[in-house]
């Protein structure tokens, strides 16, 4: 087929460009340009290279950020994702328990950040916590904000009360959309309860259960609000995150140079892992 | 293989029937031969997947009981009747290969595996997929997706029924009848019982040795495909079969004549019971166009390729006829209704005519 060239097409994709150079280049490159000059104040600049960057990738603080970032992400993917297939599985698929358990499912979703953080911070206060208050009252020595194993344990806990809902609705999405059919015909082929979900209910959630995890680890590798509420990074460094590092760093002590070499560092690698995602999901497509 | 009893069976889906119409599946009472070919043909709705679905055990009729060759399996479930059903949709086992697809159900029966390869390369051959063994079954066409489901139902020699649910739906035209002939031959080498749902009459009269029309709930005649189009018990039977269906005109019956408008039809015998809304049935093949009869007017002519279907009106009702492709049509046009072709029917119920 011929193709018409006509250049006055670009007009068309003009006000989009215009929109990300203002919304995403712009902000990135004010990024790129502290990010390899040093300052102190004044809007004095001084050419810096790339020291930023490689003290960045010499600091132990960055790699073990990363280290419990990492951690973080797989602890509440391992939990997140099993919990949310199995409370899918046990939801009604008809009746008046079905809208019932969608807005239940739907609520923690739906509550701000920063509020959930307020509510896991109250709930797990030891004196007036009714969470931490009888943790304590039944013997458990529970404290997040002097111990670091129970800021964690608070800080995944807060995770997976706030975020299993959305593995669970949209692994939901996946069982309903199975037909009938399919449950009568394992049937007939005598299958088990196991076969009947190895076989038909896990092939036909696996793409949802990968954007689900793609998400959930985007989401993880990027969370900022709530520990910062809860724990504000501590104690110690103990549930401090990347993006809480990065704040500290730009925010408290002011270190712009450093912190936007950190954060280009941060955006290449979530850039990164998402390709990787978008790798193996168009892949999975394509074998399809 | 198993004869089929439906001894009274009745199935409604509301928890406490009352009233006729609360049934889905109207009293049927019927015996599906061991070895014989049944089509269950109606339309959308009239009860024909139920009918089915109780024969699986997917449902539990409210009402009767079910026997296989004598035995009462009404309780069973679908696993323990062992029957084999193919769904509308082709169910097939996406992550598993073709092979592991027909073995699955072997393998959930804990057979030893020497025997199930044996059973499985048997039906492979059966359905012509044996090239396609070791691939994925995902990539398949709907025809041989169709086939795997066919197969996992082959692969148990013991099966009592094999049960199809509009199996073609999905189908390409082309396919269709290949398919057709291939489960014909099944059915004529290894004879199965099965019984194939439809609403399409060509599939029902073309599959089974005996159809089963189905309308709103309840069998309204068995019987052969030669049996339904000549002698049509219902004067649904004779819409639905054919094509066109079947002219139903309304009719007051004395003796041996029916009286049509202003017109009167001889009929070959006296009905034995009038009374009731009498109406005259007589199929598109035996109305004759031609020189003598009854005068007509011609409102369309439909060239279908082997034949002609006129539309007519006669006495204000539309009337439909067969013409050979190479008849002409005259250009004052008259109708004649050949005897062999009428029946008359009372309450919409076939009677007998006394010569």
């Amino acid at each position: 087929m011929e193709k018409t060239w006509n250049n006055k097409a670009w007009f068309l994709v003009l006000p989009v460009l215009v929109l990300v150079a203002f919304s995403a280049v712009i902000p990135l490159m004010t990024v790129v340009n502290y990010s390899v000059q040093d300052t102190f104040g004044n809007n004095q600049f001084f050419w810096a290279g790339t020291e930023w960057f490689e003290e960045l990738l010499g600091s132990s603080r960055f790699w073990q950020a990363m280290g419990r970032n990492l951690v973080f992400s797989a602890i509440i993917l391992a939990i997140e994702v099993p919990l949310g297939i199995l409370i899918a599985l046990n939801m009604p698929k008809k009746g008046w328990g079905v809208p019932v358990c969608l807005v239940l499912m739907a609520l923690p979703l739906l509550i701000p950040w920063n509020v959930v953080g307020t509510i896991w911070q109250v709930f797990g206060r030891s004196d007036i916590g009714l969470f931490g208050y009888y943790l304590n009252k039944l013997g458990f020595n529970y404290n997040y904000v002097q111990d670091p194993l129970d800021a964690w344990f608070t800080v995944i806990i807060m995770d997976v009360w706030h975020w299993t809902s959305l593995v669970v609705l949209l692994c939901y999405a996946g069982l309903v959309s199975i037909p009938d059919a399919f449950y009568q015909a394992a049937k007939i082929d005598g299958a088990s309860r196991w076969a009947v979900f190895r076989y038909i209910q896990l092939p036909k959630m696996q793409r949802v259960l990968l954007i689900a995890v793609l998400l959930r680890f985007m989401d993880s590798f990027m969370i900022y609000t709530e520990p910062f509420v809860v724990t504000g990074g501590g104690p110690g460094n103990s549930t401090t995150f990347l993006s809480i590092d990065l704040v500290k760093m730009a925010l408290g002590q002011f270190d712009l140079g450093p912190a936007a070499a950190m954060s280009l560092v941060y955006f290449l690698i979530i850039l990164l892992l998402s390709w990787v995602f978008y790798t193996v999901m168009t892949n999975y497509d394509a074998e399809r | 293989m198993a004869r089929i009893d439906l001894d009274h069976i009745r199935h409604s889906y509301l928890p406490n029937p009352q009233k006729e119409t609360d049934f889905a599946l109207k009293e049927v009472h019927h015996t599906f031969q061991d070895g014989g070919a049944y089509a269950l043909l109606g339309p959308s709705g009239c009860g024909k997947t139920t009918l089915l679905n109780i024969i699986s055990g997917l449902l539990h009729p409210s009402h009767g009981k079910l026997l296989f060759n004598g035995h009462d399996v009404t309780k069973l479930s679908t696993q323990e009747r062992n029957i084999a059903q193919v769904f509308q949709f082709p169910v097939i086992y996406d992550t598993m290969t073709v092979y592991d697809n027909l073995a699955f159900p072997l393998r959930n029966r804990g057979v030893p595996e020497g025997d199930v390869d044996r059973k499985v390369r048997e039906t492979l051959d059966m359905i012509g997929l044996a090239d396609w063994a070791k691939r994925k079954a995902r990539g398949l066409t709907a025809d041989q997706k169709q086939k795997i489901s066919l197969g996992r139902g082959l692969v148990r020699s013991d099966v009592n029924a094999i049960l199809f649910d509009e199996p073609l739906t999905v189908i390409d035209p082309h396919m269709k009848w290949v398919l057709r002939s291939q489960l014909k031959q099944l059915h004529r080498r290894f004879g199965y019982t099965m019984v194939y749902v439809t609403h399409d009459q060509t599939e029902a009269l073309t599959f089974a040795d005996q159809v089963v029309v189905m309308y709103d709930g309840g069998i309204v005649q068995i019987g052969t495909p030669a049996e339904l189009f000549e002698r049509p018990k219902h004067t649904f039977v004779g819409y639905f079969i054919g094509s066109p269906g079947m002219n139903v005109l309304p009719v007051e019956v004395e003796g041996k004549t029916a009286k049509f408008g202003s017109l009167a039809i001889v009929l070959p015998g006296a009905p034995e019971k009038t009374g009731g809304s009498m109406e005259l049935g007589i199929r598109p093949e035996y109305v004759r166009l031609g020189r003598v009869g009854i005068g007509v007017s011609i409102s369309k002519v439909e060239d279908v390729g082997r034949h002609k279907v006129v539309r007519a009106k006669l006495e204000g009702r539309e009337i439909a006829a067969i013409v050979g492709e190479d008849e002409e049509i005259p250009a004052e046009p008259k109708l004649r209704f050949e005897p062999a072709g009428i029946n008359v029917y009372a309450d919409s119920w076939r009677v007998e005519m006394r010569a």
